[in-house]
């Protein structure tokens, strides 16, 4: 028995031994690792449940997730690595999941791999088996596989990699027990854990030895020499970088000498992983016969059509549209009938207080931070969207089919679902631009996102509208959408040449088979989302708000002598070049607290007893050409704080008061553009 | 030696019809992309979707994946 035990740990390699079995009792770390459309964020979800916590990783703008449960007795800690295709040093997510692995040193990594693309998502598996920690393999979506028609057989599956593989549906909840009792052994004994590694193609094999002597001894811990050979050999920018410092000069001289003799290194790589793929798969895997067409063959003729899918895609932002005025509409005009009550009950318990501190409560907090709540309706609503389109891979789809248009812009199709949520919210639209796998789109796309009319901001035109330009109103709020939207195409050409310069994106994007959406998938997405938001109106969206309302209440005695007028009368020779009284720039100012609090502030401003007065006295002292470049500047205006937040979020406070800045001078532009013309004619 | 049957750039390869990769040129960022997702030379690849102009879907590795027009120019294929 002692000398089996010794043959296992030399096949193994010495790199298991490091870390020791754990005894039973202690928390263990499993690493959630996979590609994109796996089925990933189901098992994490399945083991987790709401015992999750989200944040990001450590000096990046990327999402971390982790979990514990207790299972066999044992705590796991179960850290979801970011969906990635590889893991080479192309983006902030490979570098992450493999430093998670490499210096971590997670007891075991659970690699999901998907049935129905078997080989292409193994191609993860062929990066992690070379790293120091034991993989166990989840065979997913094996009913959507057989949907196609393939067959996989994961015992011969097993045999050929020689790590443990366990068939699941993790949507059905099934095979997720037995993949983490597969996890709960291999912590318990890892003899018998010998995994077929892949090679690098044979034509390369001696020069890579070579290179792994020539680092040998040289190779900072805790990373593998072997592994970061082959990196050196794909071209790793990261890696390359790290033995240039730790090589003394004559060896880097060498390593160097062969590395450019060798630049097709990366393919050699990549060819001996998919050699490696297609040896392993062989005997596991039956094709179906030829002529038969799976379920997605058949939905995308219609759905991925240049012609037909814009169509579908046109029917399905439609129903998005009819759900959120039949469902989420009529709660948050309750909502908003209950703030309301809400506030005049307080005003009542408050009529002893100081008029201040009344004010502070109704207006100041109710009113900003208040009237953002009411928007978790439409938010729900357009996460769960979110989530159903994305769950069930028709995503991908209206990605593709609106990818010839976004192009113009410099962006690609993966932009179109995030902007086009902006018209329920800015807030979706920015934390949806999570699906776009560029770095630079992204910013792009979070950059634009406060340009699409959101329905707050509509809301304010369709009451000022009719106010301003009666019969003409339903006319001048076409044009006013349409401006918004031109302005964002003419933007994001704008910053797609001059500012965010660099490599064009490319457009590479896997269509995910269709398959039916998990509820616990999309209900988390919901809930996270609604709870960050949540979280958020109660800190950052409270604080912008009550600045907002001291510095229009104080020093008082009227909001006409308030600080806010004061910053509005200082602005006014901006906002002249627009046509803007002190008034209407003082309405644009306490919209950002929230987009609604422009019409309250103009009847206050305007000494009208309500909203209906204000509609005549308005349109009385503010001549045509300046009430439409008022619209003008109130639809591209700085978005409100709720969106601020979310920006500065995602991707930072740089980029949040970029793009604050560069929304105020947009706005003030075209609206001054609009009023030179509409005073000409 | 048949030029009918000469490498030719992924995009103009008509639905329906099967190739062999032969090369794929472009930076080093695009190039591993495209080698991760299958796109190696000897790997094989279906056109599914292609109306000569915008973007198009291929099978490789027996996934879809859509490709921009410009992607699909920079891999060169032999039809068969």
């Amino acid at each position: 028995m002692p000398i089996s035990t010794v043959v296992v740990k030399t096949e193994t390699s010495a790199r298991l031994d490091a870390t020791p079995v754990p005894e039973v009792g202690r928390t263990i770390t499993v690493a959630l690792a996979g590609q994109p459309n796996v089925g990933k964020t189901t098992v994490f979800n399945m083991m987790t449940g709401l015992n999750q916590h989200v944040g990001n990783w450590p000096g990046k703008t990327v999402e971390r997730k982790e979990g514990t449960f207790v299972f066999n007795g044992n705590r796991y800690r179960l850290v979801d690595l970011p969906g990635t295709y590889s893991l080479s040093a192309n983006s902030p997510e490979e570098i992450i999941a493999r430093d998670f692995i490499i210096t971590e040193r997670p007891d075991v990594v659970v690699a999901i791999i998907n049935a129905a693309s078997l080989e292409r998502t193994l191609y993860l598996v062929a990066e992690l088996l070379p790293l120091p920690a034991p993989v166990v393999i989840g065979l997913n979506m094996v009913d959507v596989a057989e949907q196609e028609h393939l067959e996989v057989n994961p015992e011969v599956l097993e045999a050929a990699i020689r790590v443990p593989v366990v068939p699941m549906i993790a949507s059905k909840n099934k095979g997720v027990r037995e993949l983490f009792q597969a996890v709960d052994d291999l912590v318990r004994s890892r003899e018998g854990y010998r995994p077929n590694l892949p090679e690098i193609r044979a034509d390369h094999r001696a020069v890579l030895a070579e290179l792994e002597s020539l680092i040998e001894g040289f190779v900072p811990s805790p990373y593998p020499r072997d592994w970061v050979a082959l990196k050196l050999f794909e071209g790793d920018q990261v890696i390359t970088d790290m033995m240039r410092q730790s090589l003394p000069s004559d060896r880097w001289a060498a390593v160097h000498d062969i590395l450019l003799a060798h630049d097709d290194g990366m393919m050699a790589v990549a060819s001996g992983r998919y050699e490696w793929i297609g040896r392993m798969t062989r005997a596991a895997m039956k094709h179906p016969a030829v002529g038969q067409i799976g379920l997605t063959e058949r939905l995308d003729r219609i759905l991925a059509h240049p012609v037909w899918g814009l169509g579908v895609l046109l029917l399905v932002l439609g129903a998005l549209f009819w759900l959120t005025y039949t469902l989420a509409a009529p709660i948050q005009a309750w909502l908003e009938y209950w703030l309301g009550q809400l506030g005049e009950s307080l005003a009542a318990m408050l009529a002893s207080a100081p008029p201040w501190l009344q004010s502070l409560v109704v207006d100041g907090v109710l009113g900003g931070a208040g009237t953002v709540i009411t928007f978790v309706p439409i938010l729900v609503v357009f996460f769960a969207a979110m989530g159903f389109l994305e769950d069930t891979g028709y995503m991908a789809r209206a990605a593709y089919v609106m990818d010839r248009f976004m192009h113009l812009m410099g962006l690609h199709g993966r932009s179109f679902m995030p902007l086009f949520l902006g018209f329920g919210c800015n807030v979706p639209a920015v934390m949806g631009t999570r699906v776009i796998d560029s770095h630079r789109a992204r910013l792009l796309t979070i950059m634009l996102a406060p340009l699409v009319p959101c329905s707050a901001r509509m809301g304010v035109l369709a009451f000022l509208a009719p106010a301003f330009f009666g019969q003409a109103a339903a006319f001048v709020s076409w044009g006013l959408v349409a401006l918004s939207l031109l302005t964002l195409a003419v933007v994001g050409i704008v910053i797609n040449h001059w500012v965010l310069r660099g490599e064009r994106v490319a457009f590479i994007m896997e269509l995910p088979l269709y398959h039916l959406p998990n509820k616990r998938t999309i209900g988390l997405l919901v809930w996270q989302n609604t709870l960050a938001f949540l979280q958020r109106a109660a800190t950052v969206i409270v604080a912008a708000s009550v600045l907002i309302w001291a510095l229009s209440y104080f020093p008082g005695p009227d909001i006409q002598h308030s600080y806010v007028a004061a910053i509005g009368q200082m602005l006014e020779p901006i906002g002249r070049l627009a046509g803007l009284n002190w008034q209407l720039m003082v309405a644009l100012l306490a919209s950002i607290a929230a987009k609604e609090n422009a019409i309250a502030t103009l009847s206050v401003l305007y000494g009208a007893g309500g909203a209906e007065s204000l509609a005549p006295m308005i349109a009385r002292s503010v001549p045509a050409a300046s009430a439409m470049a008022y619209l003008v500047v109130q639809m591209l205006f700085v978005p409100c704080i709720a969106t601020v937040a979310v920006v500065r979020q995602e991707a930072g406070w740089k980029w949040a008061l970029l793009n604050l800045a560069f929304l105020f001078i947009i706005s003030l532009v075209v609206g001054g553009l609009v009023y030179a013309v509409a005073s000409w004619v | 030696m048949s030029t009918d049957n000469g490498p030719i750039p992924l995009d103009s390869l008509p639905v329906g019809r099967q190739a062999t990769i032969e090369a794929v040129s472009g930076g080093h960022g695009l190039v591993n992309r495209l080698a991760t997702l299958g796109f190696i030379p000897g790997q094989r690849v279906d056109m599914v979707q292609n109306f000569g102009v915008g973007p198009l879907i291929v099978n490789v590795q027996n996934t879809r994946i859509a490709l921009g027009r410009g992607e699909a120019r920079k891999i060169l294929v032999r039809e068969g």
